[in-house]
């Protein structure tokens, strides 16, 4: 059988080429065509969807060890929360395009920086909220912490953090949507994510069925994804259920 | 690093490409994208702020005002304009639709909290004072809401800044995003030198939306602002000063 050979994830060649199973429906490019996700989830769509969740999760995770080592040093030194704070504003600052790009030139087009950008981006959301968090925890309770004869280690780790995990689970939450809808343009420099069907179908027409489905995967990737941390935390602070009720 | 020395070339020579004679200079294009951008955020700042402020001073709808801020995170501008593209076709229209659709959420969000969060007894003061609804919410609300309304607005900024230029991606031709999505005409060192000048224009517009907001913000509050990080720097808890509900 002389079945073209079918490029998945190269930049659209000139000729329409919508990958296998080209139905009437793909070929006139309807709305959306069941049967071409049917036939190209596996080789097209799934692949995709991991690396934006490998992605994401990677950045998130780097973002929260740095952001948590720098609250906690905000937080027992005051002193470091401005210079923190500005240098992660300018970060947020720089349209996330035209960092990617920037990378490129000291890091290279690769997976190393595409997780640079990504994790930049979250250090502003996660160390504002960790910080927030650490503060706002009554001083009634950190001074029964000190009458119990608890040391500063103690009572950061059994007073003070589990206190601040609404707080920091709501820094998360954020961190990982924001992550999520910018992780659609890492394929300007990375062959990875959601962004590489949606580049492909916009330089197909655009193929309607791969940019819906792409997209959609994203958006729904961003909600589930909010969901199992709500989850989470109600999961992590039961103490928090009983207060509302 | 020696592709940055030659981005700064390419920024010096505004854009001009050797053998490449007919394309748009960097400093036209870099004013495109300021004239979209500033377009789409005053369009959003007209629907948002007022909804924001309106509901905040009702105290109702918090959960609408929060959630469509979180909502709007999770969604990516290059899927919305593929989206626009597929139905509309992608123009100055779409683009600007999708603009608005992004910096919505974070201005209702930030006006919503800053007007909601104004302490009670100051608006109760305000109405003893015989102020009506309208004047409590222009005199006594905004003023007190300016620090978290701009805060909103300079995120919005970047939102719209950074999707202008995405733009380009989804197939929309008239801002530095030309440069950075065609590798082939300018070179790297042009891909550079434009994301070089997005990021500085986006800059600048914080910049510029940080003196408006110095200039918005009542010589009272500055002066309570400067004091509590002096007592902060002493480290001294000042009571009852948090600005935003927890």
């Amino acid at each position: 059988m002389a079945a073209p050979i079918v490029q998945l994830g190269v930049t659209g060649p000139v000729i329409p080429n919508y990958g296998a199973g080209s139905s009437s429906c793909v070929v006139h490019n309807h709305f959306f065509c069941a049967d071409w996700v049917g036939h190209n989830w596996g080789p097209v769509l799934w692949p995709a969807l991991r690396g934006h969740v490998v992605l994401t999760l990677v950045a998130v995770a780097i973002g929260f060890v740095i952001s948590m080592t720098l609250a906690l040093a905000a937080h027992r030194y005051r002193l470091l929360e401005q210079p923190t704070i500005l240098v992660t504003t300018f970060l947020y600052t720089i349209p996330s395009l035209a960092l990617f790009e920037l990378l490129v030139a000291p890091v290279g087009a690769n997976v190393y920086s595409a997780e640079i950008a990504l994790v930049s981006y979250t250090l502003l959301i996660l160390f504002r909220n960790i910080l927030a968090g650490l503060r706002e925890v009554p001083a009634e309770v950190m001074d029964a912490a000190d009458g119990m004869g608890m040391t500063r280690t103690q009572s950061l780790l059994r007073v003070e953090l589990p206190l601040a995990l609404p707080a920091i689970v709501a820094g998360i939450r954020i961190a990982v949507v924001t992550t999520i809808a910018l992780a659609t343009i890492v394929y300007t420099i990375y062959d990875a994510g959601l962004g590489v069907p949606i580049h492909t179908a916009l330089g197909e027409g655009p193929f309607k069925t791969e940019l819906i489905a792409a997209g959609g995967l994203t958006v729904l990737l961003a909600l589930v994804a909010d969901g199992t941390l709500v989850l989470v935390q109600r999961l992590l602070t039961p103490w928090a259920q009983v207060q509302r009720s | 690093m020696h592709e940055f020395v030659d981005a700064f070339r390419f920024i010096l020579h505004d854009g001009a490409v050797a053998g490449q004679p007919a394309l748009p200079s960097l400093g036209y294009l870099t004013l495109q994208t300021l004239k979209i951008g500033v377009i789409g955020l005053a369009i959003s700042l007209a629907v948002a702020i007022p909804i924001g402020c309106w509901l905040g001073h009702l105290h109702r709808g918090s959960f609408f005002a929060i959630n469509t801020g979180n909502i709007g995170r999770a969604l990516p501008s290059l899927v919305l304009l593929a989206i626009g593209d597929v139905f509309l076709g992608l123009g100055l229209t779409v683009v600007e639709v999708a603009l608005v659709i992004l910096a919505v959420p974070p201005v209702i969000t930030n006006a919503y909290l800053g007007v909601d969060g104004v302490e009670r007894d100051l608006v109760d003061a305000a109405r003893g004072m015989g102020m009506g609804e309208l004047e409590v919410l222009r005199r006594v609300e905004l003023p007190l809401a300016v620090p978290l309304i701009s805060a909103g607005v300079r995120t919005a900024s970047v939102f719209v800044l950074s999707t202008t230029t995405i733009a380009s991606l989804a197939g929309f031709s008239g801002s530095l995003g030309d440069i950075i999505a065609n590798e082939t005409s300018y070179h790297f060192s042009g891909v550079l030198g434009a994301a070089i000048c997005v990021a500085a224009l986006t800059l600048a517009v914080d910049a510029v939306l940080a003196l408006i907001q110095r200039a918005l913000t009542p010589r009272g509050l500055r002066k309570l602002a400067r004091e509590r990080r002096v007592a902060a720097r002493l480290g001294q808890a000042v009571a009852g000063a948090s600005p935003i509900p927890s």
